[in-house]
Protein backbone atom coordinates (compact mmCIF):
# COMPACT_ATOMS: atom_id res chain seq x y z
CA UNK A 1 0.00 0.00 0.00
CA UNK A 2 1.25 3.44 -0.75
CA UNK A 3 1.47 5.92 2.04
CA UNK A 4 -1.05 8.69 2.29
CA UNK A 5 -0.53 12.41 2.68
CA UNK A 6 1.70 13.44 5.60
CA UNK A 7 0.21 13.30 9.08
CA UNK A 8 -2.31 16.10 9.33
CA UNK A 9 -2.79 18.13 12.50
CA UNK A 10 -6.41 17.01 12.80
CA UNK A 11 -6.86 13.56 14.35
CA UNK A 12 -7.92 10.82 11.97
CA UNK A 13 -11.00 10.12 14.07
CA UNK A 14 -12.74 12.37 16.56
CA UNK A 15 -15.80 11.07 18.39
CA UNK A 16 -17.60 13.38 20.83
CA UNK A 17 -20.41 12.25 23.13
CA UNK A 18 -21.66 9.71 20.61
CA UNK A 19 -24.91 8.05 21.60
CA UNK A 20 -26.82 5.58 19.47
CA UNK A 21 -30.21 4.39 20.63
CA UNK A 22 -31.46 1.30 18.85
CA UNK A 23 -34.94 0.28 19.84
CA UNK A 24 -35.08 0.72 23.62
CA UNK A 25 -31.38 0.22 24.28
CA UNK A 26 -28.39 2.51 24.16
CA UNK A 27 -26.09 0.51 21.89
CA UNK A 28 -23.48 3.27 22.20
CA UNK A 29 -23.69 5.45 25.30
CA UNK A 30 -21.90 8.82 25.42
CA UNK A 31 -18.62 7.68 23.87
CA UNK A 32 -15.79 10.12 23.18
CA UNK A 33 -12.26 9.46 21.89
CA UNK A 34 -9.73 10.55 19.32
CA UNK A 35 -7.42 8.48 17.13
CA UNK A 36 -4.19 9.93 15.77
CA UNK A 37 -3.22 9.31 12.17
CA UNK A 38 -1.17 6.17 11.52
CA UNK A 39 -2.15 4.35 14.70
CA UNK A 40 -3.32 0.76 15.07
CA UNK A 41 -6.10 0.70 17.62
CA UNK A 42 -7.92 -2.35 18.94
CA UNK A 43 -11.59 -2.10 19.88
CA UNK A 44 -12.18 -4.97 22.27
CA UNK A 45 -15.16 -6.16 24.17
CA UNK A 46 -17.62 -9.02 24.45
CA UNK A 47 -20.14 -9.78 21.71
CA UNK A 48 -23.07 -7.40 21.83
CA UNK A 49 -21.21 -4.61 23.64
CA UNK A 50 -21.76 -2.10 20.83
CA UNK A 51 -18.55 -2.45 18.81
CA UNK A 52 -20.31 -2.89 15.49
CA UNK A 53 -22.73 -0.02 16.12
CA UNK A 54 -19.80 2.24 17.02
CA UNK A 55 -17.97 1.24 13.83
CA UNK A 56 -21.08 1.77 11.71
CA UNK A 57 -21.39 5.24 13.21
CA UNK A 58 -17.81 5.98 12.15
CA UNK A 59 -18.33 4.94 8.54
CA UNK A 60 -21.63 6.80 8.38
CA UNK A 61 -24.04 3.93 7.82
CA UNK A 62 -25.62 4.22 11.28
CA UNK A 63 -28.28 6.75 12.20
CA UNK A 64 -26.87 8.31 15.39
CA UNK A 65 -28.94 9.85 18.15
CA UNK A 66 -26.53 12.34 19.69
CA UNK A 67 -22.96 13.51 19.43
CA UNK A 68 -20.60 14.12 16.55
CA UNK A 69 -18.20 11.94 14.61
CA UNK A 70 -15.60 13.36 12.27
CA UNK A 71 -13.05 11.48 10.19
CA UNK A 72 -10.05 13.11 8.52
CA UNK A 73 -11.61 16.50 9.27
CA UNK A 74 -14.95 15.69 7.64
CA UNK A 75 -18.24 14.72 9.28
CA UNK A 76 -18.87 10.95 9.18
CA UNK A 77 -20.77 9.90 6.06
CA UNK A 78 -19.61 12.88 4.01
CA UNK A 79 -19.34 12.10 0.26
CA UNK A 80 -15.70 13.25 0.34
CA UNK A 81 -14.86 10.33 2.66
CA UNK A 82 -16.22 7.61 0.41
CA UNK A 83 -12.92 6.77 -1.25
CA UNK A 84 -10.80 7.50 1.84
CA UNK A 85 -12.41 5.20 4.41
CA UNK A 86 -12.40 1.41 4.06
CA UNK A 87 -14.92 -0.63 6.02
CA UNK A 88 -15.09 -4.37 6.49
CA UNK A 89 -18.25 -5.77 8.03
CA UNK A 90 -18.28 -8.82 10.25
CA UNK A 91 -20.10 -10.91 7.66
CA UNK A 92 -18.09 -10.85 4.41
CA UNK A 93 -19.97 -8.55 2.03
CA UNK A 94 -18.78 -9.70 -1.38
CA UNK A 95 -20.57 -11.49 -4.23
CA UNK A 96 -20.60 -15.25 -3.75
CA UNK A 97 -21.51 -15.84 -7.39
CA UNK A 98 -18.43 -14.08 -8.79
CA UNK A 99 -14.77 -15.08 -8.67
CA UNK A 100 -12.33 -13.36 -6.33
CA UNK A 101 -10.81 -11.47 -9.26
CA UNK A 102 -14.22 -10.38 -10.61
CA UNK A 103 -15.29 -9.11 -7.20
CA UNK A 104 -12.14 -7.07 -6.75
CA UNK A 105 -12.17 -5.71 -10.31
CA UNK A 106 -15.74 -4.51 -9.87
CA UNK A 107 -15.10 -2.77 -6.55
CA UNK A 108 -11.85 -1.33 -7.95
CA UNK A 109 -13.82 0.30 -10.78
CA UNK A 110 -16.29 1.76 -8.31
CA UNK A 111 -13.43 3.14 -6.19
CA UNK A 112 -11.45 4.31 -9.21
CA UNK A 113 -8.54 2.05 -8.24
CA UNK A 114 -6.18 0.58 -10.83
CA UNK A 115 -5.82 -3.00 -12.05
CA UNK A 116 -2.46 -3.14 -10.27
CA UNK A 117 -4.24 -2.37 -7.02
CA UNK A 118 -6.20 -5.62 -7.47
CA UNK A 119 -2.97 -7.64 -7.80
CA UNK A 120 -1.52 -5.78 -4.86
CA UNK A 121 -4.36 -6.47 -2.42
CA UNK A 122 -4.58 -10.10 -3.56
CA UNK A 123 -0.97 -10.50 -2.46
CA UNK A 124 -1.64 -8.55 0.77
CA UNK A 125 -4.26 -11.04 1.92
CA UNK A 126 -2.46 -14.05 0.43
CA UNK A 127 -5.18 -15.01 -2.06
CA UNK A 128 -3.23 -14.95 -5.34
CA UNK A 129 -3.79 -18.69 -5.79
CA UNK A 130 -7.55 -18.25 -5.45
CA UNK A 131 -8.03 -15.34 -7.86
CA UNK A 132 -10.09 -17.48 -10.26
CA UNK A 133 -12.12 -19.27 -7.57
CA UNK A 134 -15.79 -18.54 -7.01
CA UNK A 135 -16.16 -16.71 -3.71
CA UNK A 136 -19.16 -18.85 -2.76
CA UNK A 137 -16.98 -21.96 -2.82
CA UNK A 138 -14.24 -20.55 -0.60
CA UNK A 139 -13.91 -21.29 3.11
CA UNK A 140 -15.23 -18.77 5.63
CA UNK A 141 -11.75 -17.44 6.37
CA UNK A 142 -10.93 -17.02 2.69
CA UNK A 143 -14.17 -15.18 2.07
CA UNK A 144 -13.38 -12.85 4.97
CA UNK A 145 -10.05 -12.08 3.33
CA UNK A 146 -11.74 -11.24 0.01
CA UNK A 147 -13.90 -8.80 1.93
CA UNK A 148 -10.80 -7.33 3.59
CA UNK A 149 -8.99 -7.07 0.24
CA UNK A 150 -11.93 -5.08 -1.12
CA UNK A 151 -11.55 -2.51 1.64
CA UNK A 152 -7.82 -2.17 0.92
CA UNK A 153 -8.38 -1.45 -2.79
CA UNK A 154 -8.48 2.32 -2.76
CA UNK A 155 -5.53 2.71 -0.34
CA UNK A 156 -7.82 4.33 2.23
CA UNK A 157 -6.44 6.66 4.92
CA UNK A 158 -8.67 5.05 7.53
CA UNK A 159 -9.63 1.40 7.84
CA UNK A 160 -12.47 0.27 10.05
CA UNK A 161 -12.31 -3.51 10.39
CA UNK A 162 -15.02 -5.41 12.25
CA UNK A 163 -13.58 -8.68 13.58
CA UNK A 164 -11.38 -9.31 10.51
CA UNK A 165 -9.43 -12.17 12.09
CA UNK A 166 -12.25 -14.19 13.63
CA UNK A 167 -12.26 -17.77 12.43
CA UNK A 168 -8.79 -17.61 10.92
CA UNK A 169 -6.02 -20.02 11.81
CA UNK A 170 -3.13 -18.69 13.95
CA UNK A 171 -0.70 -18.40 11.05
CA UNK A 172 -3.09 -16.34 8.93
CA UNK A 173 -4.03 -14.21 11.89
CA UNK A 174 -0.38 -13.45 12.46
CA UNK A 175 0.16 -12.52 8.81
CA UNK A 176 -2.89 -10.23 8.80
CA UNK A 177 -1.75 -8.44 11.96
CA UNK A 178 1.65 -7.88 10.39
CA UNK A 179 -0.17 -6.45 7.35
CA UNK A 180 -2.09 -4.11 9.68
CA UNK A 181 1.20 -2.98 11.23
CA UNK A 182 2.72 -2.33 7.80
CA UNK A 183 -0.31 -0.25 6.84
CA UNK A 184 -0.09 1.76 10.08
CA UNK A 185 3.61 2.43 9.53
CA UNK A 186 2.71 3.69 6.04
CA UNK A 187 0.33 6.21 7.62
CA UNK A 188 -3.03 4.41 7.57
CA UNK A 189 -5.15 4.64 10.71
CA UNK A 190 -6.72 1.32 11.67
CA UNK A 191 -9.51 0.56 14.10
CA UNK A 192 -9.78 -3.21 14.46
CA UNK A 193 -12.43 -4.86 16.60
CA UNK A 194 -12.26 -8.26 18.20
CA UNK A 195 -13.92 -10.19 20.98
CA UNK A 196 -10.80 -12.32 21.41
CA UNK A 197 -8.92 -10.55 24.18
CA UNK A 198 -5.59 -12.11 23.23
CA UNK A 199 -5.54 -9.95 20.13
CA UNK A 200 -5.00 -6.95 22.43
CA UNK A 201 -1.25 -7.48 22.52
CA UNK A 202 -0.97 -6.82 18.79
CA UNK A 203 -2.38 -3.27 19.03
CA UNK A 204 -0.66 -0.01 19.88
CA UNK A 205 -3.67 1.26 21.74
CA UNK A 206 -6.77 -0.36 23.19
CA UNK A 207 -10.33 0.78 23.58
CA UNK A 208 -12.17 -1.64 25.83
CA UNK A 209 -15.91 -1.57 25.47
CA UNK A 210 -18.74 -2.94 27.52
CA UNK A 211 -22.48 -2.22 27.50
CA UNK A 212 -22.06 0.59 24.99
CA UNK A 213 -19.43 2.46 26.96
CA UNK A 214 -15.64 2.71 26.77
CA UNK A 215 -14.34 1.06 29.96
CA UNK A 216 -10.70 1.86 29.33
CA UNK A 217 -8.56 3.72 26.82
CA UNK A 218 -5.09 2.34 27.33
CA UNK A 219 -2.14 0.43 25.89
CA UNK A 220 -1.56 -3.35 26.12
CA UNK A 221 1.21 -2.85 28.71
CA UNK A 222 -0.86 -0.31 30.61
CA UNK A 223 -3.82 -2.70 30.77
CA UNK A 224 -1.74 -5.54 32.18
CA UNK A 225 0.03 -3.40 34.77
CA UNK A 226 -3.04 -1.49 35.95
CA UNK A 227 -4.93 -4.72 36.56
CA UNK A 228 -1.87 -6.68 37.73
CA UNK A 229 -2.81 -9.46 35.32
CA UNK A 230 -0.67 -11.90 33.40
CA UNK A 231 -2.91 -12.18 30.37
CA UNK A 232 -5.46 -10.01 28.62
CA UNK A 233 -8.48 -12.13 29.34
CA UNK A 234 -8.06 -11.94 33.10
CA UNK A 235 -7.15 -8.25 32.75
CA UNK A 236 -10.49 -7.62 31.09
CA UNK A 237 -12.34 -9.62 33.74
CA UNK A 238 -10.55 -7.63 36.46
CA UNK A 239 -11.50 -4.40 34.71
CA UNK A 240 -15.16 -5.37 34.57
CA UNK A 241 -15.03 -6.25 38.26
CA UNK A 242 -13.82 -2.75 39.12
CA UNK A 243 -16.55 -1.16 37.00
CA UNK A 244 -19.63 -0.56 39.11
CA UNK A 245 -22.53 -1.84 36.98
CA UNK A 246 -25.19 0.68 36.14
CA UNK A 247 -23.31 3.67 37.62
CA UNK A 248 -24.26 5.67 34.54
CA UNK A 249 -27.84 4.55 34.77
CA UNK A 250 -27.76 2.96 31.37
CA UNK A 251 -29.57 -0.26 30.56
CA UNK A 252 -27.81 -3.10 28.79
CA UNK A 253 -26.41 -2.31 25.37
CA UNK A 254 -28.15 -3.41 22.22
CA UNK A 255 -27.34 -6.43 20.22
CA UNK A 256 -24.61 -6.37 17.68
CA UNK A 257 -25.79 -5.89 14.14
CA UNK A 258 -25.21 -8.66 11.66
CA UNK B 1 -24.75 9.63 -12.07
CA UNK B 2 -21.48 8.31 -13.40
CA UNK B 3 -21.35 6.26 -16.59
CA UNK B 4 -18.22 4.28 -15.61
CA UNK B 5 -19.83 3.04 -12.38
CA UNK B 6 -23.18 2.38 -14.06
CA UNK B 7 -21.49 0.35 -16.79
CA UNK B 8 -19.37 -1.55 -14.27
CA UNK B 9 -22.51 -2.42 -12.28
CA UNK B 10 -24.38 -3.58 -15.40
CA UNK B 11 -21.35 -5.66 -16.39
CA UNK B 12 -21.11 -7.16 -12.93
CA UNK B 13 -24.80 -8.16 -12.90
CA UNK B 14 -24.45 -9.74 -16.36
CA UNK B 15 -21.36 -11.61 -15.16
CA UNK B 16 -23.37 -12.97 -12.22
CA UNK B 17 -26.03 -14.12 -14.68
CA UNK B 18 -23.37 -15.78 -16.83
CA UNK B 19 -22.14 -17.74 -13.81
CA UNK B 20 -25.70 -18.97 -13.31
CA UNK B 21 -26.69 -20.63 -16.62
CA UNK B 22 -29.71 -22.29 -15.08
CA UNK B 23 -31.30 -18.93 -14.28
CA UNK B 24 -30.61 -17.71 -17.82
CA UNK B 25 -32.13 -20.88 -19.26
CA UNK B 26 -35.22 -20.42 -17.09
CA UNK B 27 -35.49 -16.74 -18.06
CA UNK B 28 -35.80 -17.70 -21.72
CA UNK B 29 -37.38 -21.16 -21.50
CA UNK B 30 -40.26 -20.39 -19.12
CA UNK B 31 -41.96 -17.73 -21.28
CA UNK B 32 -41.11 -19.71 -24.43
CA UNK B 33 -42.79 -22.87 -23.09
CA UNK B 34 -45.76 -20.92 -21.70
CA UNK B 35 -46.39 -19.28 -25.07
CA UNK B 36 -46.12 -22.69 -26.74
CA UNK B 37 -48.64 -24.05 -24.27
CA UNK B 38 -50.98 -21.17 -25.00
CA UNK B 39 -50.66 -21.74 -28.76
CA UNK B 40 -51.44 -25.41 -28.23
CA UNK B 41 -54.47 -24.71 -26.00
CA UNK B 42 -55.90 -22.35 -28.58
CA UNK B 43 -55.05 -24.54 -31.61
CA UNK B 44 -57.80 -24.59 -34.19
CA UNK B 45 -59.04 -21.23 -32.94
CA UNK B 46 -56.47 -19.20 -34.84
CA UNK B 47 -58.09 -15.93 -34.05
CA UNK B 48 -57.80 -16.44 -30.30
CA UNK B 49 -54.06 -17.07 -30.25
CA UNK B 50 -53.61 -13.97 -32.36
CA UNK B 51 -55.59 -12.04 -29.73
CA UNK B 52 -54.18 -13.49 -26.52
CA UNK B 53 -50.67 -14.28 -27.78
CA UNK B 54 -49.38 -10.71 -28.22
CA UNK B 55 -50.95 -9.61 -24.92
CA UNK B 56 -49.31 -12.36 -22.91
CA UNK B 57 -46.07 -11.92 -24.83
CA UNK B 58 -45.82 -8.61 -22.96
CA UNK B 59 -46.96 -9.90 -19.60
CA UNK B 60 -44.86 -13.03 -19.09
CA UNK B 61 -41.51 -11.18 -19.32
CA UNK B 62 -42.84 -8.50 -16.94
CA UNK B 63 -43.64 -11.14 -14.31
CA UNK B 64 -40.37 -13.05 -14.75
CA UNK B 65 -38.23 -9.91 -14.59
CA UNK B 66 -40.15 -8.58 -11.59
CA UNK B 67 -39.33 -11.74 -9.64
CA UNK B 68 -35.70 -11.98 -10.71
CA UNK B 69 -34.97 -8.34 -9.96
CA UNK B 70 -36.69 -8.17 -6.60
CA UNK B 71 -34.81 -11.25 -5.37
CA UNK B 72 -31.47 -10.05 -6.81
CA UNK B 73 -31.79 -6.64 -5.17
CA UNK B 74 -32.92 -8.14 -1.90
CA UNK B 75 -29.80 -10.32 -1.93
CA UNK B 76 -27.69 -7.17 -2.24
CA UNK B 77 -29.50 -5.65 0.72
CA UNK B 78 -29.29 -8.66 3.03
CA UNK B 79 -25.78 -9.71 1.92
CA UNK B 80 -24.28 -6.35 2.88
CA UNK B 81 -22.95 -5.62 -0.61
CA UNK B 82 -25.42 -2.77 -1.13
CA UNK B 83 -24.35 -1.15 2.14
CA UNK B 84 -20.71 -1.58 1.16
CA UNK B 85 -21.32 -0.01 -2.27
CA UNK B 86 -23.10 2.94 -0.67
CA UNK B 87 -20.11 3.62 1.62
CA UNK B 88 -18.07 3.85 -1.60
CA UNK B 89 -18.29 6.62 -4.21
CA UNK B 90 -21.31 4.92 -5.76
CA UNK B 91 -24.35 6.92 -6.84
CA UNK B 92 -27.76 5.48 -6.07
CA UNK B 93 -28.77 6.09 -9.68
CA UNK B 94 -25.64 4.24 -10.86
CA UNK B 95 -26.80 1.20 -8.94
CA UNK B 96 -30.40 1.29 -10.18
CA UNK B 97 -29.49 2.04 -13.80
CA UNK B 98 -26.80 -0.63 -13.76
CA UNK B 99 -29.43 -3.19 -12.84
CA UNK B 100 -31.90 -1.81 -15.39
CA UNK B 101 -29.32 -2.02 -18.19
CA UNK B 102 -28.20 -5.56 -17.30
CA UNK B 103 -31.71 -6.97 -16.99
CA UNK B 104 -32.81 -4.91 -19.99
CA UNK B 105 -30.21 -6.75 -22.08
CA UNK B 106 -31.42 -10.08 -20.70
CA UNK B 107 -34.96 -8.95 -21.59
CA UNK B 108 -33.96 -8.22 -25.18
CA UNK B 109 -32.61 -11.76 -25.62
CA UNK B 110 -35.70 -13.18 -23.94
CA UNK B 111 -38.07 -11.14 -26.11
CA UNK B 112 -36.23 -12.04 -29.33
CA UNK B 113 -36.30 -15.77 -28.62
CA UNK B 114 -39.89 -15.88 -27.41
CA UNK B 115 -41.34 -13.70 -30.14
CA UNK B 116 -39.24 -15.55 -32.73
CA UNK B 117 -40.97 -18.75 -31.60
CA UNK B 118 -44.40 -17.09 -31.56
CA UNK B 119 -44.17 -15.57 -35.01
CA UNK B 120 -42.44 -18.70 -36.36
CA UNK B 121 -43.41 -22.22 -35.23
CA UNK B 122 -46.34 -21.12 -33.03
CA UNK B 123 -47.90 -19.33 -36.01
CA UNK B 124 -48.88 -16.04 -34.39
CA UNK B 125 -49.72 -13.12 -36.68
CA UNK B 126 -50.49 -9.48 -36.02
CA UNK B 127 -51.83 -6.82 -38.37
CA UNK B 128 -49.21 -4.28 -37.27
CA UNK B 129 -45.44 -4.50 -37.31
CA UNK B 130 -44.07 -7.64 -35.61
CA UNK B 131 -40.90 -5.87 -34.46
CA UNK B 132 -42.98 -3.39 -32.49
CA UNK B 133 -44.38 -6.34 -30.52
CA UNK B 134 -40.78 -7.18 -29.59
CA UNK B 135 -40.18 -3.56 -28.54
CA UNK B 136 -43.25 -3.59 -26.31
CA UNK B 137 -42.18 -6.94 -24.79
CA UNK B 138 -38.76 -5.47 -23.91
CA UNK B 139 -40.37 -2.34 -22.49
CA UNK B 140 -42.68 -4.49 -20.35
CA UNK B 141 -39.75 -6.58 -19.11
CA UNK B 142 -37.93 -3.36 -18.17
CA UNK B 143 -41.03 -2.20 -16.33
CA UNK B 144 -40.99 -5.49 -14.43
CA UNK B 145 -37.33 -4.88 -13.52
CA UNK B 146 -38.07 -1.34 -12.33
CA UNK B 147 -41.08 -2.43 -10.26
CA UNK B 148 -39.03 -5.25 -8.75
CA UNK B 149 -36.27 -2.82 -7.80
CA UNK B 150 -38.59 -0.47 -5.95
CA UNK B 151 -40.65 -3.20 -4.31
CA UNK B 152 -37.61 -5.05 -2.96
CA UNK B 153 -37.18 -2.22 -0.44
CA UNK B 154 -40.45 -3.27 1.21
CA UNK B 155 -39.29 -6.85 1.72
CA UNK B 156 -36.84 -8.01 4.35
CA UNK B 157 -36.76 -11.71 3.39
CA UNK B 158 -36.90 -13.70 0.17
CA UNK B 159 -40.24 -15.16 1.28
CA UNK B 160 -41.72 -11.68 1.42
CA UNK B 161 -40.14 -10.60 -1.87
CA UNK B 162 -41.64 -13.55 -3.73
CA UNK B 163 -45.10 -12.78 -2.34
CA UNK B 164 -45.02 -9.25 -3.68
CA UNK B 165 -45.42 -10.78 -7.12
CA UNK B 166 -49.04 -11.91 -6.55
CA UNK B 167 -49.68 -8.75 -4.52
CA UNK B 168 -48.44 -6.26 -7.14
CA UNK B 169 -48.82 -8.13 -10.44
CA UNK B 170 -51.95 -10.28 -10.18
CA UNK B 171 -54.41 -7.41 -9.52
CA UNK B 172 -53.06 -5.72 -12.65
CA UNK B 173 -53.52 -8.95 -14.58
CA UNK B 174 -57.18 -9.10 -13.51
CA UNK B 175 -57.85 -5.48 -14.45
CA UNK B 176 -55.72 -5.07 -17.59
CA UNK B 177 -58.45 -6.16 -20.00
CA UNK B 178 -57.44 -9.73 -20.79
CA UNK B 179 -60.22 -11.36 -18.77
CA UNK B 180 -62.90 -8.72 -19.26
CA UNK B 181 -62.38 -5.79 -21.66
CA UNK B 182 -61.59 -2.74 -19.54
CA UNK B 183 -64.55 -0.76 -20.89
CA UNK B 184 -66.89 -3.47 -19.56
CA UNK B 185 -65.46 -3.43 -16.03
CA UNK B 186 -67.53 -1.99 -13.16
CA UNK B 187 -67.02 1.79 -13.16
CA UNK B 188 -64.75 1.99 -10.11
CA UNK B 189 -62.55 -0.84 -11.39
CA UNK B 190 -62.44 0.81 -14.80
CA UNK B 191 -61.08 4.00 -13.20
CA UNK B 192 -58.55 2.01 -11.18
CA UNK B 193 -57.37 0.23 -14.33
CA UNK B 194 -56.26 3.61 -15.70
CA UNK B 195 -53.74 3.87 -12.84
CA UNK B 196 -52.10 0.52 -13.53
CA UNK B 197 -49.18 0.24 -15.96
CA UNK B 198 -50.15 -3.21 -17.23
CA UNK B 199 -53.38 -1.82 -18.71
CA UNK B 200 -51.30 0.28 -21.11
CA UNK B 201 -48.82 -2.52 -21.79
CA UNK B 202 -51.64 -4.84 -22.84
CA UNK B 203 -53.45 -2.17 -24.81
CA UNK B 204 -50.28 -1.44 -26.78
CA UNK B 205 -50.08 -5.04 -28.04
CA UNK B 206 -53.83 -5.05 -28.70
CA UNK B 207 -53.37 -2.01 -30.93
CA UNK B 208 -50.65 -3.84 -32.82
CA UNK B 209 -52.71 -6.96 -33.33
CA UNK B 210 -55.78 -5.12 -34.60
CA UNK B 211 -54.36 -2.20 -36.61
CA UNK B 212 -52.01 -2.39 -39.57
CA UNK B 213 -50.75 1.16 -39.07
CA UNK B 214 -49.25 2.60 -35.90
CA UNK B 215 -52.12 4.27 -34.06
CA UNK B 216 -51.85 7.34 -31.88
CA UNK B 217 -53.29 5.27 -29.04
CA UNK B 218 -50.40 2.82 -29.42
CA UNK B 219 -47.92 5.69 -29.17
CA UNK B 220 -49.67 7.04 -26.10
CA UNK B 221 -49.61 3.55 -24.51
CA UNK B 222 -45.88 3.29 -25.11
CA UNK B 223 -45.27 6.75 -23.64
CA UNK B 224 -47.32 5.92 -20.54
CA UNK B 225 -45.50 2.59 -20.01
CA UNK B 226 -42.21 4.48 -20.43
CA UNK B 227 -43.39 7.03 -17.87
CA UNK B 228 -44.23 4.29 -15.36
CA UNK B 229 -40.82 2.78 -16.05
CA UNK B 230 -38.98 6.02 -15.28
CA UNK B 231 -41.14 6.66 -12.21
CA UNK B 232 -40.51 3.16 -10.85
CA UNK B 233 -36.76 3.54 -11.39
CA UNK B 234 -36.81 6.89 -9.60
CA UNK B 235 -38.79 5.33 -6.76
CA UNK B 236 -36.26 2.48 -6.63
CA UNK B 237 -33.48 5.04 -6.26
CA UNK B 238 -35.17 6.75 -3.32
CA UNK B 239 -35.52 3.45 -1.45
CA UNK B 240 -31.73 3.03 -1.22
CA UNK B 241 -30.48 4.32 2.12
CA UNK B 242 -26.89 5.13 2.97
CA UNK B 243 -27.74 5.43 6.66
CA UNK B 244 -29.94 2.92 8.48
CA UNK B 245 -31.12 2.74 12.11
Amino acid sequence: MTSQAPVSPAPAVRVEHLTVVRGRTRAVDDVSFELGAGTLVGLLGPSGCGKTTLMRSLVGTQVVSLGTVSLLGEPAGSPRLRDRVGYVTQVPSVYGDLTVQENLSYFATILGASAEAVEHVLADVDLCDHAASMVGRLSGGERARVSLATALLGSPSLLVLDEPTVGLDPLLRRSLWSLFHRLAVAGTTLLVSSHVMDEAERCERLLLMRDGRILADTTPAGLLSSTASGDFESAFVALIGSDVPGKRGSPAAGEERP
Amino acid sequence: MNWRRTRATAGRVLLQLRHDPRTVALLVAVPAVLMGLLAWILRGRDHDFNTFGPQLLGIFPLIVMFLVTSVATLRERTGGTLERLLTMPMGKADFVLGYAIAFGMAAIIQALVVSGLCFGPYGMTVRGEAWLVVVVAVLDALLGTALGLSVSALATTEFQAVQFMPAIILPQLLLCGIIVPRSELPTVLHWISYLLPMSYAVDATQQLSTHAAVTSQFLMDVVVVGGFLVAALALGTTTLRRRTP
